[in-house]
């Protein structure tokens, strides 16, 4: 290789080194702030930074989106409106999460959703809109039925 | 080592290899995506949480995969380009951009399209969603760049800088929902690991992966060779080659 290209092809690949480490140290400084969403664990013990440090707790009153799976036989539905209440859970502490409306067709208990609202009280969020999450497994409904015991109907709530 | 790629930084050398590939790509995007479509579409078992409202599947993954493909090859040739200062990369440059970019929009739409039903939501400021949307704004980018010169070798100049430096995203594409809580799910093929979809949902899948692969390929072939034509307008070689057609179409003429 000729020196000037040599000369050319460092200039480029250490501009793209440096471009890199500034983005990654802006996406280091932003990781409170680009997750979609606070965990249960999260909002009442706070976050755990790659630091090791704990981040601060989102407060009461603060607009946030929560996101868990929905804790097996907790979804009680009022028999007059849409409201519903369930509680969601990541790895122990359970939120209760409030709502009134439609929710999504794959919302069902051990599902992961995420929910966006206020924190009105230390564990429970008044939401405005529900969204549910579904993994990156697709099998047949047969398959799932064999391996995880998973009935494919949707259940009735 | 690389002698045997010299003779093709020559245009017209170029040009008969992209005539020579266009076919068989062309064909093998056709077979491939029939295939796979028809199988996954109409074959494939529905899937056991979100029915057949799934099958979008084949139509998302291989858009937004190629999506970040094209933008990793349009920025090694833009490197190749800048590095050893071959015209013909630069070109390639310009020929891969607005397939990418239609892919990064194809992808964009199909999964808000699976969104709505599914999540609830058409679209979501989630770090795999907004970092996509950058992909698309690199691509235009990289276009208007590319023609917001009087001087073609200006544009294809300040257009390879932004391709090259904006291959920075498609890591972070890749990576964000490891590294996030996003709504988005995980990596279900593009990991070290088993695929987690059965394999009666997969070959489909890998089929019109393959298949789209083959579209990109297909038009960046004709797209450069149209660029290097283009290009060349003025040349003997491409005035030899004007001759030989128009002789070879008033020869059919006559002969009817």
């Amino acid at each position: 290789m000729n020196p000037r290209r040599k000369k050319r092809l460092f200039i480029i690949l250490s501009s793209i080194g440096f471009i890199g480490a500034a983005v990654g140290f802006m996406l280091y400084a932003l990781q409170q702030n680009i997750d979609l969403f606070y965990t249960p664990s999260e909002v009442l013990q706070g976050k755990q930074l790659s630091n090791g440090k704990v981040g601060e707790k989102p407060q009461i009153g603060q607009r946030l989106r929560i996101g868990g799976m929905v804790v097996d036989g907790s979804v009680v539905r009022s028999d007059k409106s849409l409201d519903v209440e369930f509680q969601v859970t990541d790895t122990g502490p359970k939120v209760t999460i409030k709502y009134t409306g439609i929710l999504p067709d794959l919302f069902r208990e051990g599902q992961g959703i995420v929910a966006q609202g206020v924190l009105i009280a230390a564990d429970v969020v008044e939401a405005s809109e529900v969204l549910a999450k579904h993994d990156e497994e697709y099998m047949p409904p047969e398959l799932a039925e064999k391996l995880k015991g998973i009935k494919h109907v949707k259940p009735e709530y | 080592m690389w002698k045997w790629l010299h003779p093709y930084a020559k245009a017209e050398v170029a040009y008969q290899l992209c005539y020579k590939l266009l076919p068989y790509f062309s064909w093998l995007s056709v077979i491939t995506l029939a295939v796979g479509s028809v199988w996954g579409l109409a074959f494939a078992p529905a899937d056991y949480q979100q029915g057949d409202s799934f099958r979008i599947i084949y139509f998302h993954v291989p858009t937004a995969i190629l999506s970040m493909g094209a933008y990793t090859s349009m920025a090694i040739c833009a490197l190749i380009g800048m590095v050893w200062q071959i015209r013909n990369a630069e070109l390639a440059v310009y020929a891969i951009a607005p397939v990418g970019a239609v892919y990064t929009f194809l992808a964009l739409v199909t999964g808000a399209i699976w969104g709505k039903p599914m999540w609830g939501a058409w679209w979501v400021w989630d770090a795999r969603l907004t970092s996509e949307l950058i992909l698309l704004f690199l691509y235009l980018g990289v276009i208007a760049l590319y023609n917001a010169f009087e001087d073609r070798r200006t544009g294809a100049r300040a257009a390879s800088i932004l391709a090259i430096v904006g291959v920075i995203n498609v890591p972070i594409i890749h990576y964000s929902v490891e590294w996030w809580n996003t709504l988005h799910q995980g990596a279900t093929i593009t990991k070290f690991a088993k695929p987690s979809i059965s394999t009666d949902m997969l070959w489909p899948l890998l089929l019109t992966i393959a298949g789209f692969m083959f579209v990109l390929a297909a038009l960046t072939c004709l797209r450069l060779a149209n660029q290097i034509i283009l290009n060349d307008a003025r040349r003997p070689w491409v005035k030899a080659l004007v001759e030989r057609e128009l002789s070879s179409v008033s020869m059919s003429k006559a002969s009817k």
